[in-house]
């Protein structure tokens, strides 16, 4: 069953046409890398899931994107809506200044859960499902700042998790970290993967062949080729994206 | 790519093609010694089969070097395996020459008889080992997925003669019972040499699975 689908998606900063041409299905409940140089476009598609680009100026989309089979472009769609079921993650942790529970609670209480024991509930469950809960259940009150990155990280995908969503969008989230700090990431997706359909860019080759279902490889606003990861590194069809993987791009 | 680790892919690549100079030298010696029997040119075989091991480590090592260091994909994950595969298929073969020269260095055998080694087709099953082996090499050279391919068909030939070669062997050794350790040692000769037929096979499938990805091995198992 597919969970997004891309329809002929065409974006545009001003007059830089992005994105060209991008049709795609990202299954449910499967890790999606997507790959290539600095430039190709991955970030601004991976944003268009949770309309991250819509505040833009200039930006202008072209084609369908749908999201259990939604057109998410649609008049009418209810942004922060759509935001709650399809979390997100950057590149550097960026948690509020606030405490470690508040971090977590911050979607449900602005959800409106005012509900004290649900919310303490279900932040212990977020902790737990980022992994974060036995290194931080004595000190929840303490800063989130107080953490280290590669907790901070966690933390910012158990604030992710506390509102259940569907989808989570995850910009190179492990790039800024120690390699035991990704490590804890990658198998945190791995382990998030039977609740939500995770979609994740990353420049790391061995990150994504480790954590994903199915890669695609992208190319100054192309999508070169979308394939099992499993064929992606082993015997790609194109051989621009075995150029890239081997390192002999350009 | 990395200069360097394009460097360091070169290098391998090297390292196997010596291995590959060394290994065929030490067959076509060992042809030598047994069509003549000579236990002078069996001593050679024998005292460089070390260096065809010590060749087989390195090269193993360097191997390892390269997956833990590049962790390799696609093309350039397939070349290393195929080189890991092919240099131990190599020192299998430089053992079977070893094993031929050490027979004629412990046989008691004067000469061969020039007639059983025409019925023998013994020159025919070197020579066909030979030829495999240097067009195996090319292969890999020209990157030629359909000349390696072509290769194995000549393994038929090599099943063939040695096949053949029991019955001969057993005719010749009932009119010359004296013979008999020759007829014995003949045939493992040609054991050793069918099974060498058998390893260049197994490179010729390392190769084409390095250039095109495709698995040419058990192909009733094989998904791909």
């Amino acid at each position: 069953m597919e969970k997004i689908e891309a329809r002929d998606v065409n974006f545009y900063y001003g007059d830089f046409h992005a994105l060209k041409g991008i049709t795609m299905d990202i299954p449910q409940n499967k890790v999606v890398a997507f790959i290539g140089p600095s430039g190709c476009g991955k970030s601004t598609f991976l944003r268009l899931f949770n309309r991250m680009n819509d505040l833009i100026p200039g930006a202008r989309l072209d084609g369908k994107i749908l999201i259990d089979g939604q057109d998410i472009y649609a008049p009418g769609t209810q942004v922060d809506e759509l935001r709650k079921n399809v979390g997100m993650v950057f590149q550097r942790p960026n948690p509020f200044p606030k405490s470690i529970f508040e971090n977590v609670a911050y979607g449900l209480k602005v959800n409106g859960i005012r509900d004290k024991k649900f919310i303490a509930r279900r932040v212990e469950e977020s902790l737990r499902g980022a992994a974060l809960w036995n290194e931080v259940k004595d000190k929840l009150d303490a800063s989130a700042y107080a953490l280290s990155g590669g907790q901070q990280q966690r933390l910012c995908i158990a604030r992710a998790m506390a509102v259940s969503p569907s989808v989570l969008l995850m910009d190179e989230p492990a790039s800024a970290l120690d390699p035991i700090s990704t490590a804890k990431i990658e198998e945190l997706i791995c382990e998030l993967r039977s609740q939500v359909t995770i979609v994740i860019v990353t420049h790391n080759m061995q990150q994504a062949s480790r954590v994903s279902d199915m890669t695609a490889f992208f190319y100054m606003g192309e999508m070169v080729e979308y394939d099992d990861t499993r064929v992606i590194f082993t015997n790609p069809s194109k051989e621009a994206t075995q150029n890239y993987i081997t390192g002999r791009f350009g | 790519m990395v200069k360097f680790v394009e460097t360091e892919l070169q290098q391998l690549r090297g390292g196997v093609y010596d291995m590959w100079t060394l290994v065929s030298s030490q067959m076509e010696l060992a042809r030598q010694a047994v069509l003549g029997m000579d236990r002078n040119i069996a001593r050679q075989v024998i005292v460089r089969e070390r260096r065809v091991d010590a060749m087989e480590l390195k090269l193993d090592s360097e191997v390892e070097d390269f997956i833990a260091l590049y962790t390799p994909v696609a093309v350039d994950l397939r070349f290393v395996l195929a080189m890991f595969k092919i240099n131990g298929d190599l020192e299998r073969i430089g053992d079977y020459a070893d094993g031929i020269a050490r027979f004629v260095k412990d046989s008691d055998a004067a000469g061969l008889d020039a007639e059983l080694a025409e019925r023998l087709q013994l020159e025919t099953m070197f020579s066909t080992l030979l030829i495999m082996m240097d067009d195996l090499r090319q292969s890999l050279m020209d990157e030629d997925a359909a000349r390696a391919t072509s290769v194995m068909a000549m393994d038929d030939t090599l099943d063939a003669i040695k096949a053949a070669s029991g019955d001969v062997l057993v005719d010749y050794a009932r009119k010359n019972i004296d013979a008999m350790p020759l007829c014995m040692g003949l045939g493992g000769v040609f054991r050793k040499l069918e099974r060498a037929g058998d390893h260049l096979s197994n490179i010729a499938e390392e190769i084409v699975f390095y250039i095109d990805a495709k698995v040419l091995k058990h192909p009733d198992t094989s998904e791909q």
